[in-house]
Protein backbone atom coordinates (compact mmCIF):
# COMPACT_ATOMS: atom_id res chain seq x y z
CA UNK A 1 0.00 0.00 0.00
CA UNK A 2 1.28 3.44 -0.93
CA UNK A 3 1.25 6.01 1.86
CA UNK A 4 0.94 9.69 0.98
CA UNK A 5 1.21 12.33 3.69
CA UNK A 6 -0.30 15.71 2.88
CA UNK A 7 0.54 18.80 4.90
CA UNK A 8 0.50 22.53 4.26
CA UNK A 9 -0.46 25.95 5.48
CA UNK A 10 -4.09 26.56 6.57
CA UNK A 11 -6.61 26.79 3.70
CA UNK A 12 -3.91 26.35 1.09
CA UNK A 13 -6.09 23.86 -0.78
CA UNK A 14 -4.93 20.50 0.60
CA UNK A 15 -8.37 18.92 0.44
CA UNK A 16 -9.25 20.45 -2.93
CA UNK A 17 -5.97 19.26 -4.44
CA UNK A 18 -6.32 15.74 -3.09
CA UNK A 19 -9.95 15.41 -4.19
CA UNK A 20 -8.98 16.09 -7.81
CA UNK A 21 -5.97 13.82 -7.57
CA UNK A 22 -7.85 10.97 -5.92
CA UNK A 23 -10.51 11.07 -8.66
CA UNK A 24 -7.77 10.44 -11.23
CA UNK A 25 -6.40 7.60 -9.11
CA UNK A 26 -9.87 6.06 -8.79
CA UNK A 27 -10.15 6.24 -12.59
CA UNK A 28 -6.98 4.17 -12.77
CA UNK A 29 -8.74 1.51 -10.72
CA UNK A 30 -6.94 2.11 -7.42
CA UNK A 31 -8.70 1.68 -4.13
CA UNK A 32 -8.11 4.67 -1.87
CA UNK A 33 -8.56 5.33 1.86
CA UNK A 34 -8.33 8.82 3.35
CA UNK A 35 -7.62 9.81 6.93
CA UNK A 36 -7.82 13.39 8.13
CA UNK A 37 -5.97 14.49 11.26
CA UNK A 38 -6.95 17.82 12.77
CA UNK A 39 -7.02 19.63 16.11
CA UNK A 40 -10.56 20.37 17.19
CA UNK A 41 -12.91 19.83 14.28
CA UNK A 42 -13.04 19.25 10.55
CA UNK A 43 -15.60 18.92 7.79
CA UNK A 44 -13.15 17.59 5.21
CA UNK A 45 -14.45 14.04 5.79
CA UNK A 46 -17.75 15.08 4.20
CA UNK A 47 -15.92 16.27 1.09
CA UNK A 48 -13.79 13.12 0.82
CA UNK A 49 -16.80 10.84 1.35
CA UNK A 50 -18.40 12.26 -1.78
CA UNK A 51 -15.67 10.42 -3.70
CA UNK A 52 -17.06 7.16 -2.36
CA UNK A 53 -13.79 6.25 -0.60
CA UNK A 54 -13.23 5.02 2.96
CA UNK A 55 -12.70 8.00 5.29
CA UNK A 56 -11.54 8.25 8.90
CA UNK A 57 -11.03 11.31 11.10
CA UNK A 58 -8.67 11.75 14.04
CA UNK A 59 -8.98 14.82 16.27
CA UNK A 60 -6.04 15.60 18.55
CA UNK A 61 -8.25 17.61 20.91
CA UNK A 62 -6.22 18.18 24.11
CA UNK A 63 -3.06 16.47 22.82
CA UNK A 64 -0.33 18.22 20.87
CA UNK A 65 -1.45 17.59 17.26
CA UNK A 66 2.02 16.65 16.06
CA UNK A 67 2.55 14.05 18.75
CA UNK A 68 -1.00 12.79 18.24
CA UNK A 69 -0.22 12.39 14.53
CA UNK A 70 2.96 10.39 14.96
CA UNK A 71 1.53 8.25 17.73
CA UNK A 72 -1.30 7.12 15.45
CA UNK A 73 0.50 6.30 12.21
CA UNK A 74 0.55 2.55 12.76
CA UNK A 75 -3.14 2.47 13.65
CA UNK A 76 -4.06 4.57 10.63
CA UNK A 77 -2.06 2.29 8.38
CA UNK A 78 -3.73 -0.79 9.83
CA UNK A 79 -7.17 0.75 9.33
CA UNK A 80 -6.40 1.56 5.69
CA UNK A 81 -5.21 -2.00 5.08
CA UNK A 82 -8.46 -3.29 6.53
CA UNK A 83 -10.24 -1.13 3.94
CA UNK A 84 -8.22 -3.02 1.30
CA UNK A 85 -6.74 0.23 0.09
CA UNK A 86 -3.91 0.40 -2.48
CA UNK A 87 -3.27 3.95 -1.41
CA UNK A 88 -3.61 5.75 1.90
CA UNK A 89 -3.88 9.54 1.86
CA UNK A 90 -3.29 11.17 5.24
CA UNK A 91 -4.22 14.85 5.30
CA UNK A 92 -2.83 16.64 8.31
CA UNK A 93 -3.96 20.03 9.54
CA UNK A 94 -3.25 22.11 12.59
CA UNK A 95 0.37 21.00 12.92
CA UNK A 96 2.55 23.81 14.20
CA UNK A 97 5.19 25.24 11.89
CA UNK A 98 7.89 23.82 14.11
CA UNK A 99 6.99 20.30 12.99
CA UNK A 100 6.91 18.30 9.81
CA UNK A 101 4.89 15.12 9.35
CA UNK A 102 7.22 13.64 6.70
CA UNK A 103 8.30 10.04 7.30
CA UNK A 104 11.14 8.42 5.36
CA UNK A 105 9.81 6.16 2.54
CA UNK A 106 6.33 7.75 2.51
CA UNK A 107 5.62 10.33 -0.18
CA UNK A 108 5.20 13.65 1.57
CA UNK A 109 3.33 16.42 -0.18
CA UNK A 110 3.28 20.01 1.04
CA UNK A 111 0.55 22.30 -0.30
CA UNK A 112 1.19 26.02 -0.18
CA UNK A 113 -0.67 28.83 -1.94
CA UNK A 114 0.43 31.85 -3.93
CA UNK A 115 -1.44 34.26 -1.65
CA UNK A 116 0.47 33.78 1.58
CA UNK A 117 3.25 36.19 0.71
CA UNK A 118 6.75 35.71 -0.64
CA UNK A 119 8.47 35.73 2.75
CA UNK A 120 6.26 32.96 4.10
CA UNK A 121 7.98 29.97 2.43
CA UNK A 122 11.00 30.74 4.59
CA UNK A 123 8.86 30.76 7.73
CA UNK A 124 6.91 27.58 6.99
CA UNK A 125 10.03 25.67 7.94
CA UNK A 126 10.49 21.90 8.03
CA UNK A 127 7.00 21.12 6.72
CA UNK A 128 8.12 22.65 3.43
CA UNK A 129 11.80 21.77 3.47
CA UNK A 130 11.24 18.03 4.10
CA UNK A 131 8.55 17.56 1.43
CA UNK A 132 9.19 15.36 -1.62
CA UNK A 133 6.59 17.15 -3.69
CA UNK A 134 5.47 20.75 -3.24
CA UNK A 135 2.14 21.79 -4.69
CA UNK A 136 1.56 25.50 -5.27
CA UNK A 137 -2.11 26.50 -5.55
CA UNK A 138 -4.13 29.64 -6.33
CA UNK A 139 -1.97 30.63 -9.28
CA UNK A 140 -5.21 31.80 -10.88
CA UNK A 141 -5.38 34.64 -8.34
CA UNK A 142 -1.98 36.19 -9.08
CA UNK A 143 0.04 37.38 -12.05
CA UNK A 144 2.59 35.40 -14.05
CA UNK A 145 5.37 37.44 -12.41
CA UNK A 146 4.10 36.69 -8.91
CA UNK A 147 3.82 32.98 -9.70
CA UNK A 148 7.40 32.88 -10.92
CA UNK A 149 8.81 34.81 -7.96
CA UNK A 150 6.85 32.75 -5.45
CA UNK A 151 7.95 29.48 -6.98
CA UNK A 152 11.55 30.65 -6.84
CA UNK A 153 11.21 31.48 -3.13
CA UNK A 154 9.76 28.01 -2.52
CA UNK A 155 12.57 26.31 -4.42
CA UNK A 156 15.13 28.17 -2.32
CA UNK A 157 13.70 26.56 0.82
CA UNK A 158 13.62 23.07 -0.70
CA UNK A 159 15.81 22.81 -3.81
CA UNK A 160 15.39 19.04 -4.11
CA UNK A 161 11.60 18.86 -4.22
CA UNK A 162 9.46 18.52 -7.33
CA UNK A 163 7.29 21.62 -7.52
CA UNK A 164 3.88 21.45 -9.19
CA UNK A 165 1.43 24.22 -9.98
CA UNK A 166 -2.09 23.08 -9.31
CA UNK A 167 -5.43 24.84 -9.42
CA UNK A 168 -7.56 23.50 -6.58
CA UNK A 169 -10.77 24.80 -8.16
CA UNK A 170 -10.43 23.33 -11.65
CA UNK A 171 -7.96 20.54 -10.90
CA UNK A 172 -5.56 21.76 -13.59
CA UNK A 173 -2.20 20.19 -12.81
CA UNK A 174 -3.63 17.33 -10.74
CA UNK A 175 -2.60 14.77 -13.37
CA UNK A 176 1.02 15.54 -12.57
CA UNK A 177 0.41 14.92 -8.88
CA UNK A 178 -1.33 11.65 -9.74
CA UNK A 179 1.77 10.63 -11.70
CA UNK A 180 4.07 11.60 -8.83
CA UNK A 181 2.04 9.35 -6.54
CA UNK A 182 1.99 6.43 -8.96
CA UNK A 183 5.74 6.74 -9.50
CA UNK A 184 6.58 6.93 -5.80
CA UNK A 185 8.22 3.96 -4.11
CA UNK A 186 6.06 1.41 -2.33
CA UNK A 187 6.91 1.54 1.38
CA UNK A 188 6.90 -1.73 3.26
CA UNK A 189 5.38 -0.85 6.60
CA UNK A 190 5.31 2.33 8.60
CA UNK A 191 6.53 0.64 11.84
CA UNK A 192 10.17 1.37 12.43
CA UNK A 193 10.37 4.13 9.83
CA UNK A 194 11.85 7.44 10.85
CA UNK A 195 10.47 10.97 10.96
CA UNK A 196 12.50 13.22 8.68
CA UNK A 197 12.47 15.95 11.29
CA UNK A 198 12.26 15.31 15.04
CA UNK A 199 9.35 16.73 16.99
CA UNK A 200 9.99 19.15 19.85
CA UNK A 201 10.17 17.94 23.41
CA UNK A 202 7.11 19.23 25.21
CA UNK A 203 6.77 17.71 28.61
CA UNK A 204 5.71 20.54 30.85
CA UNK A 205 2.75 21.20 33.13
CA UNK A 206 0.82 22.83 30.26
CA UNK A 207 1.04 19.58 28.30
CA UNK A 208 -0.80 18.06 31.22
CA UNK A 209 -3.62 20.57 31.26
CA UNK A 210 -2.27 23.41 33.41
CA UNK A 211 -3.91 26.76 32.51
CA UNK A 212 -2.57 29.25 35.06
CA UNK A 213 0.25 31.62 34.06
CA UNK A 214 3.19 31.81 36.43
CA UNK A 215 6.47 30.21 37.39
CA UNK A 216 5.12 28.28 40.33
CA UNK A 217 2.68 26.49 38.03
CA UNK A 218 5.42 25.37 35.66
CA UNK A 219 7.05 21.97 35.86
CA UNK A 220 9.12 19.78 33.64
CA UNK A 221 10.79 20.88 30.41
CA UNK A 222 10.46 24.70 30.44
CA UNK A 223 12.48 27.00 28.20
CA UNK A 224 12.68 30.76 28.79
CA UNK A 225 13.27 33.66 26.40
CA UNK A 226 16.91 34.79 26.35
CA UNK A 227 16.67 38.59 26.51
CA UNK A 228 20.42 38.97 26.19
CA UNK A 229 20.35 37.82 22.58
CA UNK A 230 21.73 40.39 20.15
CA UNK A 231 20.44 40.57 16.55
CA UNK B 1 15.31 24.31 -27.15
CA UNK B 2 14.21 26.79 -29.87
CA UNK B 3 10.45 26.85 -30.24
CA UNK B 4 9.30 26.97 -33.85
CA UNK B 5 5.86 25.46 -33.73
CA UNK B 6 3.15 24.17 -31.43
CA UNK B 7 0.62 21.61 -32.63
CA UNK B 8 -2.69 20.79 -31.00
CA UNK B 9 -3.98 17.32 -31.90
CA UNK B 10 -7.74 17.11 -31.49
CA UNK B 11 -9.37 14.99 -28.80
CA UNK B 12 -13.07 14.95 -28.01
CA UNK B 13 -15.79 17.43 -27.10
CA UNK B 14 -18.08 17.45 -24.05
CA UNK B 15 -20.18 14.58 -25.42
CA UNK B 16 -17.13 12.46 -26.17
CA UNK B 17 -17.48 12.97 -29.95
CA UNK B 18 -14.24 13.57 -31.87
CA UNK B 19 -13.36 17.23 -32.28
CA UNK B 20 -13.93 18.50 -35.82
CA UNK B 21 -10.47 20.03 -35.97
CA UNK B 22 -7.99 17.16 -35.80
CA UNK B 23 -4.79 19.14 -36.07
CA UNK B 24 -3.92 22.78 -35.53
CA UNK B 25 -0.38 24.13 -36.08
CA UNK B 26 0.68 27.48 -34.66
CA UNK B 27 4.02 28.86 -35.88
CA UNK B 28 6.35 31.22 -34.02
CA UNK B 29 5.26 34.83 -34.56
CA UNK B 30 1.68 33.78 -35.18
CA UNK B 31 -1.40 34.91 -33.25
CA UNK B 32 -4.30 32.52 -32.87
CA UNK B 33 -7.52 33.82 -31.42
CA UNK B 34 -9.84 31.47 -29.61
CA UNK B 35 -13.50 32.39 -29.95
CA UNK B 36 -16.86 30.98 -28.96
CA UNK B 37 -19.66 31.52 -26.45
CA UNK B 38 -19.13 31.24 -22.71
CA UNK B 39 -18.72 27.60 -21.71
CA UNK B 40 -17.65 26.48 -25.19
CA UNK B 41 -14.20 25.35 -23.99
CA UNK B 42 -11.93 28.34 -24.70
CA UNK B 43 -10.19 28.39 -21.33
CA UNK B 44 -9.74 24.61 -21.36
CA UNK B 45 -7.96 24.84 -24.72
CA UNK B 46 -5.54 27.36 -23.23
CA UNK B 47 -5.10 25.13 -20.18
CA UNK B 48 -4.27 22.13 -22.40
CA UNK B 49 -1.53 24.10 -24.13
CA UNK B 50 -0.23 25.35 -20.80
CA UNK B 51 0.20 21.88 -19.35
CA UNK B 52 1.25 20.20 -22.62
CA UNK B 53 -1.67 17.79 -22.52
CA UNK B 54 -0.75 14.21 -23.33
CA UNK B 55 -4.18 12.75 -24.04
CA UNK B 56 -4.78 12.63 -20.30
CA UNK B 57 -6.76 15.80 -19.74
CA UNK B 58 -10.55 15.84 -20.00
CA UNK B 59 -10.38 16.70 -23.69
CA UNK B 60 -7.91 13.98 -24.65
CA UNK B 61 -5.89 16.44 -26.74
CA UNK B 62 -2.14 16.14 -27.27
CA UNK B 63 0.29 18.96 -27.70
CA UNK B 64 3.38 18.65 -29.89
CA UNK B 65 6.33 21.01 -29.66
CA UNK B 66 8.25 21.42 -32.93
CA UNK B 67 6.25 18.48 -34.24
CA UNK B 68 7.37 16.10 -31.48
CA UNK B 69 5.60 14.82 -28.39
CA UNK B 70 6.91 16.46 -25.25
CA UNK B 71 9.22 14.51 -22.99
CA UNK B 72 7.94 16.09 -19.80
CA UNK B 73 10.49 14.50 -17.52
CA UNK B 74 13.52 15.41 -19.56
CA UNK B 75 12.47 18.96 -20.41
CA UNK B 76 10.52 19.77 -17.29
CA UNK B 77 12.39 22.92 -16.30
CA UNK B 78 12.81 24.35 -19.79
CA UNK B 79 9.15 23.65 -20.56
CA UNK B 80 8.04 25.49 -17.48
CA UNK B 81 9.56 28.66 -18.81
CA UNK B 82 8.04 28.26 -22.26
CA UNK B 83 4.56 29.47 -21.45
CA UNK B 84 3.55 32.70 -19.78
CA UNK B 85 -0.05 33.49 -19.08
CA UNK B 86 -1.80 36.81 -18.72
CA UNK B 87 -4.90 35.67 -16.88
CA UNK B 88 -8.08 37.42 -15.91
CA UNK B 89 -6.97 38.73 -12.54
CA UNK B 90 -6.63 42.48 -12.28
CA UNK B 91 -4.65 43.04 -9.10
CA UNK B 92 -1.32 42.17 -7.55
CA UNK B 93 -1.28 40.59 -4.09
CA UNK B 94 2.40 41.00 -3.25
CA UNK B 95 2.86 43.99 -0.98
CA UNK B 96 6.03 45.74 -2.17
CA UNK B 97 7.18 48.54 -4.45
CA UNK B 98 7.09 48.02 -8.21
CA UNK B 99 10.85 48.56 -8.37
CA UNK B 100 11.74 45.95 -5.74
CA UNK B 101 9.35 43.45 -7.23
CA UNK B 102 10.54 43.85 -10.82
CA UNK B 103 14.15 43.56 -9.68
CA UNK B 104 13.29 40.36 -7.85
CA UNK B 105 11.52 38.95 -10.88
CA UNK B 106 14.42 39.93 -13.13
CA UNK B 107 16.74 38.04 -10.77
CA UNK B 108 14.51 34.94 -10.90
CA UNK B 109 14.59 35.05 -14.70
CA UNK B 110 18.36 35.76 -14.74
CA UNK B 111 17.98 38.97 -16.79
CA UNK B 112 21.33 40.49 -17.82
CA UNK B 113 20.74 44.17 -17.20
CA UNK B 114 17.95 44.35 -14.61
CA UNK B 115 18.11 48.13 -14.06
CA UNK B 116 17.62 48.88 -17.74
CA UNK B 117 15.01 46.16 -18.21
CA UNK B 118 12.78 47.42 -15.43
CA UNK B 119 12.91 50.95 -16.89
CA UNK B 120 11.75 49.49 -20.20
CA UNK B 121 9.00 47.55 -18.45
CA UNK B 122 7.82 50.74 -16.82
CA UNK B 123 7.80 52.71 -20.04
CA UNK B 124 5.78 50.01 -21.81
CA UNK B 125 3.37 49.85 -18.87
CA UNK B 126 2.91 53.61 -19.14
CA UNK B 127 2.21 53.35 -22.86
CA UNK B 128 -0.56 50.85 -22.11
CA UNK B 129 -2.11 52.48 -19.08
CA UNK B 130 -4.08 55.71 -19.06
CA UNK B 131 -2.95 56.53 -15.54
CA UNK B 132 0.77 57.08 -15.00
CA UNK B 133 2.79 54.49 -13.07
CA UNK B 134 6.07 55.06 -11.24
CA UNK B 135 8.61 52.61 -9.84
CA UNK B 136 8.04 53.76 -6.25
CA UNK B 137 4.33 52.86 -6.25
CA UNK B 138 3.20 49.87 -4.24
CA UNK B 139 1.93 46.96 -6.33
CA UNK B 140 -1.20 46.45 -4.26
CA UNK B 141 -2.28 50.08 -4.65
CA UNK B 142 -2.40 50.01 -8.46
CA UNK B 143 -5.75 50.31 -10.21
CA UNK B 144 -7.01 47.43 -12.34
CA UNK B 145 -5.81 49.14 -15.53
CA UNK B 146 -2.37 49.95 -14.11
CA UNK B 147 -1.94 46.41 -12.79
CA UNK B 148 -2.93 44.85 -16.10
CA UNK B 149 -0.58 47.19 -18.01
CA UNK B 150 2.31 46.23 -15.76
CA UNK B 151 1.48 42.51 -16.05
CA UNK B 152 1.55 42.71 -19.85
CA UNK B 153 4.82 44.68 -19.87
CA UNK B 154 6.39 42.21 -17.46
CA UNK B 155 5.33 39.20 -19.55
CA UNK B 156 6.72 40.90 -22.65
CA UNK B 157 10.16 41.74 -21.23
CA UNK B 158 10.95 39.79 -18.07
CA UNK B 159 9.05 36.51 -18.35
CA UNK B 160 9.77 36.70 -22.08
CA UNK B 161 8.47 33.18 -22.80
CA UNK B 162 8.08 32.04 -26.41
CA UNK B 163 4.40 31.19 -25.85
CA UNK B 164 1.99 33.70 -24.37
CA UNK B 165 -1.57 32.85 -23.40
CA UNK B 166 -3.96 35.75 -22.96
CA UNK B 167 -7.39 35.40 -21.42
CA UNK B 168 -9.88 38.18 -22.16
CA UNK B 169 -7.59 41.18 -22.27
CA UNK B 170 -10.47 43.44 -23.36
CA UNK B 171 -11.65 43.70 -19.77
CA UNK B 172 -8.43 45.32 -18.78
CA UNK B 173 -9.08 49.01 -19.36
CA UNK B 174 -5.75 49.39 -21.16
CA UNK B 175 -4.75 50.02 -24.74
CA UNK B 176 -5.32 46.43 -25.80
CA UNK B 177 -4.27 46.73 -29.44
CA UNK B 178 -0.94 48.16 -28.37
CA UNK B 179 -0.66 45.38 -25.78
CA UNK B 180 -1.10 42.72 -28.45
CA UNK B 181 1.45 44.43 -30.71
CA UNK B 182 4.00 44.49 -27.91
CA UNK B 183 3.48 40.82 -27.12
CA UNK B 184 3.57 39.59 -30.71
CA UNK B 185 6.46 41.83 -31.67
CA UNK B 186 9.14 39.33 -30.70
CA UNK B 187 8.32 36.20 -32.65
CA UNK B 188 6.19 34.73 -29.89
CA UNK B 189 3.30 32.35 -30.32
CA UNK B 190 0.28 34.14 -28.90
CA UNK B 191 -3.09 32.59 -28.09
CA UNK B 192 -5.79 35.14 -27.31
CA UNK B 193 -9.15 34.23 -25.86
CA UNK B 194 -11.40 37.08 -26.87
CA UNK B 195 -14.93 38.32 -27.56
CA UNK B 196 -13.65 41.54 -29.10
CA UNK B 197 -13.96 41.71 -32.94
CA UNK B 198 -10.87 43.92 -33.28
CA UNK B 199 -8.66 41.55 -31.31
CA UNK B 200 -10.16 38.49 -33.02
CA UNK B 201 -9.42 39.89 -36.48
CA UNK B 202 -5.92 41.00 -35.52
CA UNK B 203 -5.01 37.33 -35.28
CA UNK B 204 -3.96 35.62 -38.50
CA UNK B 205 -6.19 32.68 -37.63
CA UNK B 206 -9.03 31.94 -35.30
CA UNK B 207 -10.36 28.71 -33.93
CA UNK B 208 -14.05 28.53 -33.12
CA UNK B 209 -14.95 26.49 -30.04
CA UNK B 210 -18.24 24.66 -29.67
CA UNK B 211 -19.44 22.29 -26.94
CA UNK B 212 -15.91 21.86 -25.59
CA UNK B 213 -14.36 21.03 -28.95
CA UNK B 214 -12.38 22.84 -31.67
CA UNK B 215 -15.10 23.24 -34.28
CA UNK B 216 -13.57 25.19 -37.14
CA UNK B 217 -10.45 27.14 -38.06
CA UNK B 218 -10.63 30.34 -40.12
CA UNK B 219 -7.79 32.27 -41.72
CA UNK B 220 -8.49 35.98 -41.46
CA UNK B 221 -9.69 36.83 -45.00
CA UNK B 222 -8.59 39.95 -46.95
CA UNK B 223 -12.11 41.42 -46.60
CA UNK B 224 -11.91 40.84 -42.87
CA UNK B 225 -8.57 42.63 -42.76
CA UNK B 226 -10.31 45.59 -44.42
CA UNK B 227 -12.96 45.50 -41.72
CA UNK B 228 -10.16 45.33 -39.17
CA UNK B 229 -8.70 48.60 -40.55
CA UNK B 230 -12.07 50.28 -40.01
CA UNK B 231 -12.38 48.83 -36.53
CA UNK B 232 -8.95 50.14 -35.61
CA UNK B 233 -9.98 53.62 -36.77
CA UNK B 234 -13.18 53.37 -34.73
CA UNK B 235 -11.13 52.20 -31.79
CA UNK B 236 -8.79 55.19 -32.05
CA UNK B 237 -11.76 57.50 -32.26
CA UNK B 238 -13.25 55.82 -29.22
CA UNK B 239 -10.07 56.15 -27.19
CA UNK B 240 -9.67 59.78 -28.17
CA UNK B 241 -13.27 60.55 -27.19
CA UNK B 242 -12.81 58.81 -23.89
CA UNK B 243 -9.64 60.73 -23.11
CA UNK B 244 -11.22 64.06 -24.03
CA UNK B 245 -14.18 63.39 -21.80
CA UNK B 246 -11.99 62.22 -18.95
CA UNK B 247 -9.87 65.35 -19.13
CA UNK B 248 -12.76 67.77 -19.07
CA UNK B 249 -13.23 68.62 -22.75
CA UNK B 250 -16.46 68.76 -24.70
CA UNK B 251 -16.92 66.62 -27.78
CA UNK B 252 -18.94 67.01 -30.97
CA UNK B 253 -19.35 70.78 -30.38
CA UNK B 254 -17.93 73.11 -33.06
CA UNK B 255 -14.50 74.27 -32.06
CA UNK B 256 -14.16 71.73 -29.30
CA UNK B 257 -11.21 70.08 -31.00
CA UNK B 258 -9.12 73.24 -30.95
CA UNK B 259 -6.42 73.73 -28.39
CA UNK B 260 -7.07 76.14 -25.59
CA UNK B 261 -10.83 75.80 -25.42
CA UNK B 262 -11.95 77.20 -22.09
CA UNK B 263 -12.84 74.41 -19.73
CA UNK B 264 -16.29 74.33 -18.18
CA UNK B 265 -17.48 77.36 -20.21
CA UNK B 266 -20.94 77.19 -18.69
CA UNK B 267 -19.77 77.73 -15.16
N1 LIG C 1 -8.91 30.52 -6.51
C1 LIG C 1 -8.48 29.36 -6.00
N2 LIG C 1 -9.02 28.89 -4.86
C2 LIG C 1 -8.58 27.72 -4.37
C3 LIG C 1 -7.55 26.98 -5.02
N3 LIG C 1 -7.32 25.87 -4.28
C4 LIG C 1 -8.17 25.91 -3.23
N4 LIG C 1 -8.94 27.02 -3.28
C5 LIG C 1 -9.95 27.44 -2.29
O1 LIG C 1 -9.31 27.65 -1.05
C6 LIG C 1 -10.16 27.29 0.04
C7 LIG C 1 -9.47 26.29 0.97
O2 LIG C 1 -9.35 25.06 0.27
P1 LIG C 1 -9.25 23.66 1.06
O3 LIG C 1 -9.05 22.62 0.02
O4 LIG C 1 -10.38 23.48 1.98
O5 LIG C 1 -7.90 23.91 1.87
P2 LIG C 1 -7.23 23.08 3.08
O6 LIG C 1 -7.71 23.71 4.33
O7 LIG C 1 -5.78 23.28 2.88
O8 LIG C 1 -7.65 21.66 2.93
C8 LIG C 1 -11.42 26.75 -0.59
O9 LIG C 1 -12.38 27.79 -0.60
C9 LIG C 1 -10.99 26.39 -1.99
O10 LIG C 1 -12.06 26.46 -2.90
C10 LIG C 1 -6.99 27.51 -6.24
O11 LIG C 1 -6.07 26.96 -6.87
N5 LIG C 1 -7.49 28.70 -6.67
MG1 LIG D 1 -8.50 20.39 4.38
Amino acid sequence: MRFVIVAGTPSSGKTSVMIHTISHLLNEGLSVAVCKIDCLETSDDVRYRRLGVAVAVGLADYICPDHFYVANLEEIERWAKEQKADLLVLETAGLCHRCAPAVHTCLSVCVIDNLIGIDTPRKVGPMLSTADVIVITKGDMVSQAEREVFRFKVSEVNPGARILDLNGLTGQGSLSLKNEILNSALPTEISGKELKYPMPAAICSYCAGETIVGKSYQMGNVKKVDFGRME
Amino acid sequence: MMLKKITILGGSDKDGAAEKVRRLDIQAGQVLSVVGPTGSGKTQLIADVEQYAEEETLTGRSILVNGQPVDKDRHKSSLRYMVAQVSQNMHFVIDMSIEDFLLMHAQVRAIDDPAKTIKDVLSIANRLSGEPISLQMNLTRLSGGQSRALMVADVALISNSPVVLIDEIENAGINRLEALHILTGRGKIVLVVSHDPTLILMAGERVVMKNGGMHKVFKTAPEEKQILENLIEIDKEFVSLREKLRYGKSVGVAGSNKEGVALWPKF
